[in-house]
């Protein structure tokens, strides 16, 4: 399939309004079911983005050989980068749907853009996709501070301003899954009772660093170290760091699991002089 | 021994809240949410959460004064002891975010730092960057995991709320469970519960497009509604002074913006095509400044959006001749400017391609919140002086102390109780808290607030109230599958227009554009009688319809046309309940502003519009008397100078 890359920022000013561009769509009606390519024609403006495009197929879902197709299906919530909902690949690449500027990726008359599901995590819908994994491992590595409740009991512990600007960063991650989708060690596993052994991803181990920085959310530090000291641990990244290149906002995904390396081994070294 | 469960509908800040506050009382909670929790709207709020803290209090800040503030803010709309236990509570809820390991930013000795936010001339604003929202939510996301993985909650994500599930058959009314559907497997099927408390949020998608997450329809809220339960304040939509127009949404620029110093300003010169730097300031035109010379550029946000439509509409003063005005942040260092607002600065450059550390935004007003909700009642608390006081002189000694109960009685069962029994209303969907118009950086304070405070009501009605004694465990099953059947009905009735006749005009994406459209005009900045009536026969138009309308899509699995027809045709109710409050609401007061009534009229309009649909589908408004036993009205000026008011509007439904 032949797609165009990213134009250069100067591209977005030279784009012409009211110019038309194909979106190549990858769909399919459900788990289980053949996937198939579909292409529509939509008109766009300064400053339309691939969500006003798939608004407007929604309305007419029309594909340019005439066919009466379905509106497409696809997850979105904030559409201003902040929830992670409407995460896909975008001419090969994965990213927000919502942040993707039709100037940016197709500035001429004609220019298709391809859109397709993520594919280390199990189609729902068309471009729509069940993470639910991604949300068991926060779990798995306790990403929480354990208070002890909700009553009265004064302000938390004081902080460095240096030290929060490093858990705000690692705080910013809006469980999207670009980092799991570019991840060569990260890979599709529908069946949920093999989530446990498989690897767990740069966003939980930097959710782990974040909650171990803290001093009340360092109470479960062990808990945390032994899952990933277990298997799919930080033991299986392979470094490829293809995590920190496509997370959209920015956070540091390698340093986690540079620092979180670290603390496994401090951590097994002294589970070993204890027992 | 059965197990009293509570449903919580919507999983933002105030949903959570609620679960958290709820398991932690014992009772088992299901959670349900069209998203995965983590992606609620709550993210998208940007600037701060308001309390009092140790310093502002030791500038001559206090409780009280946020309480005052918070309904001279809402033009004396707002029951006022709900606002006064909500400001008492307000330190107390930073506190336990903070415990919650929320990132607030700090001061250079390591204490929770603050921001100036509009409506107020003390710093009290507490933030995490600029995604406070984004962080408040994850850290209650992140407690809700913790009680889920201790089974104490149940998470039904990507599921809708189709409706509440009354029984009538003690003699009284009380909600004992929802019908919901899976959004993948389209199954219909209903949830028992001894209480539902809905949290919902607002209804920006009935304006179309607006500063809102494409879910917040309002849908949930109006099926609440068209079930009987009464809607307040309707008319009472914020329209946000600074958003960035798009294609798909209306993107918000935080108040912080200007509470980190921002200033808004056009060229004197209308047209003027110069590049902002090479303008000198004696050539631009700071009308906020000008005008406001107490508050400036941190107006509340009703008032800031009337002087921005002002002068673009009116003055033709916008910048390159269209509607929008500069917020420039230019003078201030770009490594301050990072640490502060880095979120929403990036926003901006990433969706209009321009630095804003380096190039005035240009902004203008956009639909963002709702005042207006469910209807809601509470039990006053201790705090009732003879009369009411006059306004707390800012930076003054407070009459009295914030101790726990003084506005509201603490675990009262009915506390933001609907007038169902078992049916509460938390957050942005609750219409209680912010009267005509909202201060910015007390919408998560509310939502916090309900979730935490009146969570514990809910623990209480269910312990000690109906369903203590009759569990809806124990109901029968008809008064449940009487619900799934007409809601089954309902969506096969949607698929099956996908075979029959119909053209564009009956397809819900153009339904919903002229929806939008016909809002926007009628229903925002400026309203009048004429408009209005216009508008109110649109909708008796699109009602029509919808009532009609051709789906594109027969899938009997994940089918979202089928979600958003219906939603499109619930939201019209919702647009109906704004269009009549905005209607017989013959006054100006806060958000809501009439060309032909335009001053404030306490004798006939210091109450709350109360919606209530009748059986038909209609939409009858009575006004109710509001609590003001605690604070005489004034005049709500925020100091504007004499002379520099410019003429108001003079036609209504220019558009935002």
């Amino acid at each position: 399939m032949s797609t165009i890359q990213k134009a250069p920022a100067s591209a977005r000013r030279s784009a012409k309004p009211g110019r038309f561009v194909f979106l190549t769509i990858k769909r399919c009606d459900g788990p289980g079911k053949a996937s198939r390519w579909e292409t529509f024609k939509v008109t766009v403006e300064r400053g339309s983005n691939v969500i006003s495009c798939l608004q407007q197929i929604a309305a007419n879902p029309t594909t340019i050989d005439g066919t009466r197709s379905t509106p497409v299906v696809w997850d979105s919530g904030c559409l201003e980068e902040v929830c992670g909902a409407c995460t896909m690949v975008i001419n090969g690449k994965v990213r927000q749907s919502c942040s993707c500027l039709i100037d940016d990726y197709a500035p001429n008359e004609g220019d298709t853009m391809t859109l397709e599901p993520m594919s280390k995590f199990p189609v729902i819908r068309d471009l729509w996709v069940d993470r639910a994994r991604l949300f068991h491992n926060l779990e798995r590595v306790k990403a929480w501070v354990p208070i002890d409740g909700t009553y009265a009991q004064g302000a938390g512990p004081r902080e460095q301003p240096q030290a929060q600007e490093t858990r705000y960063k690692l705080s910013e991650c809006m469980s999207c899954g670009c980092c799991l989708e570019a991840c060569p060690q990260f890979n599709l596993e529908p069946d949920a009772g093999a989530w446990d052994s498989a690897f767990i991803g740069a966003h939980a181990i930097s959710q782990a660093r974040l909650f171990n920085s803290h001093e009340t959310g360092a109470q479960l530090k062990a808990d945390r170290l032994d899952v990933l000291m277990g298997p799919g641990g930080v033991g299986d990244c392979g470094n490829a760091q293809n995590c920190v290149k496509v997370c959209p906002k920015g956070i540091p995904l390698t340093e986690s699991i540079a620092a979180m390396g670290r603390a496994v081994t401090i951590h097994g070294l002294a589970r070993f002089f204890r027992s | 021994m059965t197990q009293q469960r509570v449903i919580v509908v919507g999983g933002g800040l105030a949903g959570l809240a609620a679960t958290v506050r709820i398991a932690e009382a014992g009772l088992a909670v299901d959670v349900f949410s069209l998203v995965p929790v983590k992606r609620s709207h709550s993210v998208c709020a940007q600037g701060g959460i308001n309390a009092c803290n140790e310093v502002s209090r030791q500038q001559g800040y206090s409780e009280y004064e946020h309480f005052d503030e918070t309904i001279y803010g809402g033009d004396f709309l707002a029951d006022q002891h709900p606002v006064l236990e909500m400001a008492n509570w307000a330190p107390k809820i930073i506190d336990l975010l903070d415990r919650m390991g929320v990132p607030f930013n700090r001061t250079g000795e390591g204490y929770r730092d603050l921001r100036l936010f509009g409506g107020s001339l003390f710093k009290r604003t507490h933030f995490a960057g600029a995604t406070t929202g984004q962080q408040l939510l994850y850290a209650l996301d992140e407690q809700t995991r913790r009680y889920e993985s201790e089974g104490k909650v149940s998470k039904h994500e990507y599921w809708e709320f189709l409706g509440p599930v009354f029984d009538d058959s003690s003699g009284q009314r009380r909600c004992v469970g929802i019908v919901a559907q899976d959004l993948r497997t389209m199954q219909v099927r209903a949830f028992r519960a001894d209480a539902v408390v809905m949290a919902t949020g607002g209804c920006g998608l009935v304006y179309g497009k607006s500063t809102n997450s494409i879910i917040c329809t309002g849908a949930a809220a109006a099926r609440c509604y068209q079930a009987g339960v009464w809607y307040g304040n309707a008319e009472m939509i914020q329209v946000h002074p600074t958003a960035i127009p798009g294609a798909d949404k209306l993107r918000l620029m935080s108040e912080s913006a200007r509470g980190e110093g921002g200033r808004v300003w056009v060229p004197r010169k209308a047209g003027d095509a110069r590049d902002p730097a090479q303008i000198p300031d004696a050539e631009r035109y700071y009308f906020l400044e000008e005008r406001y010379p107490k508050y400036g550029n941190i107006v509340p946000r009703d008032i800031a959006t009337r002087e921005i439509f002002d002068i673009c509409v009116n003055e033709g003063l916008g910048v390159r001749g269209e509607n929008q005005v500069y917020l420039d942040l230019t003078h201030r260092e770009p490594e301050y400017l990072a640490r502060k607002l880095g979120g929403i600065l990036d926003i901006y450059e990433k969706f209009v391609g321009e630095d804003p550390k380096r190039t005035p935004m240009r902004i203008f007003p956009a639909v963002h919140y709702s005042m207006g909700g469910l209807w809601t009642q509470f039990t006053k608390g201790r705090y009732n002086p003879s009369e009411p006081r006059t306004k707390h002189k800012s930076g003054s000694t407070p009459p009295l102390g914030a101790e726990v109960g003084q506005g509201m009685a603490y675990g009262e069962p009915n506390n933001m109780q609907t007038n169902v029994k078992g049916l509460y209303a938390f957050g942005e969907v609750n219409y209680a808290y912010h009267g005509a118009n909202r201060l910015g950086a007390n919408a998560l304070l509310s939502c916090l607030f309900d979730g935490l405070f009146c969570g514990l009501s809910v623990a209480n009605y269910v312990k000690d109230c109906e369903p203590s004694k009759a569990p809806a465990e124990g109901l029968k099953a008809a008064v449940f599958d009487a619900v799934v059947d007409a809601e089954t009905a309902k969506s096969k009735a949607l698929l099956a227009t996908v075979q029959g006749p119909g053209d564009a005009s009956l397809n819900p994406y153009v339904i919903h554009k002229e929806l939008g459209t016909e809002m926007t005009a009628a229903c925002t900045v400026v309203k009048s009688e004429a408009r209005l009536k216009q508008c109110i026969t649109k909708l008796a138009e699109l009602r029509d319809r919808v009532s009609r309308a051709k789906l594109d899509d027969a899938a009997l699995w994940t089918n979202q046309t089928l979600s958003y027809t219906r939603a499109v045709k619930d939201m019209l109710s919702i647009a109906d309940a704004i269009a009549l409050g905005s209607l017989l609401r013959k006054e100006s007061r806060g958000a809501h502003y009439r060309t032909d009534y335009k001053d404030r009229d306490d004798v006939n309009f210091m109450k709350a519009s109360v919606a209530r649909c009748g059986s038909r589908g209609e939409t009858e408004v009575t006004f109710e008397p509001i609590d003001d036993a605690l604070i005489r009205p004034t005049a709500r000026t925020y100091g504007k100078v004499e002379g520099s008011e410019s003429k108001k509007p003079a036609v209504a439904g220019a558009g935002v």
